[in-house]
């Protein structure tokens, strides 16, 4: 047996609410799979299992916030029998420090037969555990008031009492209410960053006028739904020269750096009624283009949908924000924690630049560098920005 | 299609991107992009909602005589 537990779906995130489950005991459930929609500062999320099993018992009732790392579920194997009624829950995990890395290493599930957090097995009147489960209540999850803590039949008709009934949908937040979580999490995210990650700073003016120049051809020869923006170019730009430079694609987590083997970009995504969110685009530099752009076009819909997988959340081992559209020159970014760098896009517009041929006008953009330096040094980063440049001056082979 | 029914028809595409809009308070003879805040992805999400909707493709090019919702106007009544 395996204890399903609440992702932590981005640094800051401590506690989630089941909004619902989207599988029942005994049913099948697959790596990768949707199980639960769980509300957060960020979105009402579609959070995924990360194992193949078959679900045994659902611990968390809609309506319950449960923090990171808690048991929401736990899942057999293929084959194994259910526990015995009136086996007690294993010991919850502890909900993991602030500085918990993002992406969810499965927790080892506690021995069995240990006992509960007491130590003490739970006594439940068989009349009580009756009850509770004829209203599709866990006996084990209720709070006790009878002698040596059992649960009593009055125990069982409060708790029903708080659960939200089926018919009563479980509502997510309001958007006031989001917007004002989400602003919270951005503070102590951010204000993290500042705390901890000893930021420097690089930038490099790039020359684009061959990728403005490719991409409008490959634009003109397209229909309206297959078109490019050159975000999507830059994006991939990133992930691969993000290849050679493994210092800046990963997570720092107690003390250690990781580095993950695959780009995960975390895209910075404003919010229209305010508020940011970076959800990772999964592995840009094994996607052509055109995919690249149809997967960030999907991305921006559904963040603003706040409809978000919790792999989204969870994976980004890199941000790269784009301010072009805002028409600024440059963008020198805060590092979201775990991660160890961040990528900044300014405008891409008309500019002097000297060229082999002498100064002339031509399209520009500034492309900054904000690195961890416990992780890597200016000249890793400045070795980076060159080969972010070599890459955007043939985009034909990106 | 009348030019009441094609300027309500390009509005709620464009509510579709940005919610916030009212039809009623846009000025058609200003740039839109100062009225509304439309980035180069939303921009490109409207144009595709006008193709599904008027089957009209509008190349790249033309995107500078498209300023306002005028042009707009202009621009797909000439090609419907």
């Amino acid at each position: 047996m395996r204890e399903f537990t609440l992702p932590a779906l981005g640094a800051d995130m401590e506690s989630g609410k089941l909004i619902e489950w989207l599988v029942k005991p005994g049913e099948e459930v697959h790596k990768g799979q949707v199980v639960a929609v769980v509300d957060t500062s960020k979105a009402a999320i579609d959070v995924e299992i990360w194992f193949d099993g078959v679900v045994g018992e659902l611990r968390t009732v809609p309506g319950e916030t449960v923090a990171v790392g808690a048991v929401m579920a736990t899942i057999l194997a293929a084959g194994e029998a259910p526990p015995e009624p009136g086996t007690p829950p294993a010991e919850p995990e502890p909900a993991p420090p602030p500085e918990a890395p993002a992406p969810p290493a499965p927790p080892a599930s506690a021995p069995p037969g240990q006992d509960g957090a007491s130590g003490v097995r739970r006594r439940v009147s068989p009349a009580a555990r009756r009850h509770a489960e004829e209203l599709g209540l866990d006996p084990d999850g209720i709070a006790g008031t009878g002698p040596l803590g059992s649960v009593t039949l009055a125990d069982v008709d409060a708790a029903a009492a708080r659960r939200p009934s089926v018919a009563q949908a479980v509502e997510a937040a309001s958007p006031a209410e989001r917007q004002a979580a989400m602003r919270e999490s951005i503070a102590a995210a951010m204000s993290r960053s500042k705390r901890e990650i000893p930021h420097y700073y690089l930038s490099e003016t790039i020359p684009m006028a061959r990728a403005v120049e490719w991409l409008t051809s490959e634009n003109a020869a397209r229909p309206v739904t297959e078109r490019v923006l050159m975000a999507a170019v830059q994006l991939k730009a990133v992930a691969r020269a993000l290849a050679d430079f493994p210092q800046l694609n990963g997570f720092f987590v107690d003390g250690t750096y990781r580095p993950e083997p695959v780009a995960h970009i975390g895209v910075a995504i404003a919010l229209r009624q305010g508020g940011l969110v970076a959800p990772a685009l999964h592995d840009v530099a094994e996607k052509d283009l055109v995919t690249v752009m149809r997967e960030l076009s999907d991305l921006v819909a559904r963040t603003r949908a706040a409809s978000l997988r919790s792999s989204e959340l969870a994976d980004a081992t890199i941000t790269v924000t784009n301010l072009g559209d805002q028409g600024v020159e440059a963008v020198f970014g805060i590092i979201t924690p775990p991660q160890v760098a961040l990528v900044g896009f300014g405008r891409v517009a008309p500019r002097p630049f000297v060229t082999e041929a002498g100064l002339a006008a031509i399209p520009t953009v500034t492309a900054s560098l904000a690195a961890d330096h416990r992780v890597s040094d200016g000249r890793t980063g400045a070795q980076f920005l060159a080969s972010l440049h070599d890459w955007l001056q043939r985009p034909e082979d990106l | 299609m009348d030019d009441t029914e094609l300027r309500a028809a390009i509005v709620a595409e464009l509510c579709r991107i940005a919610p916030e809009v009212d039809g009623d308070d846009l000025v058609d003879a200003r740039p839109l992009r100062r009225q509304v805040d439309l980035d180069s992805l939303d921009w490109l999400n409207f144009l595709i909602g006008l193709h599904h909707r008027l089957n009209v493709d509008i190349p790249e090019a033309d995107y500078p005589q498209l300023a306002s919702l005028a042009d707009l106007l202009a621009y797909l009544r000439a090609r419907l």
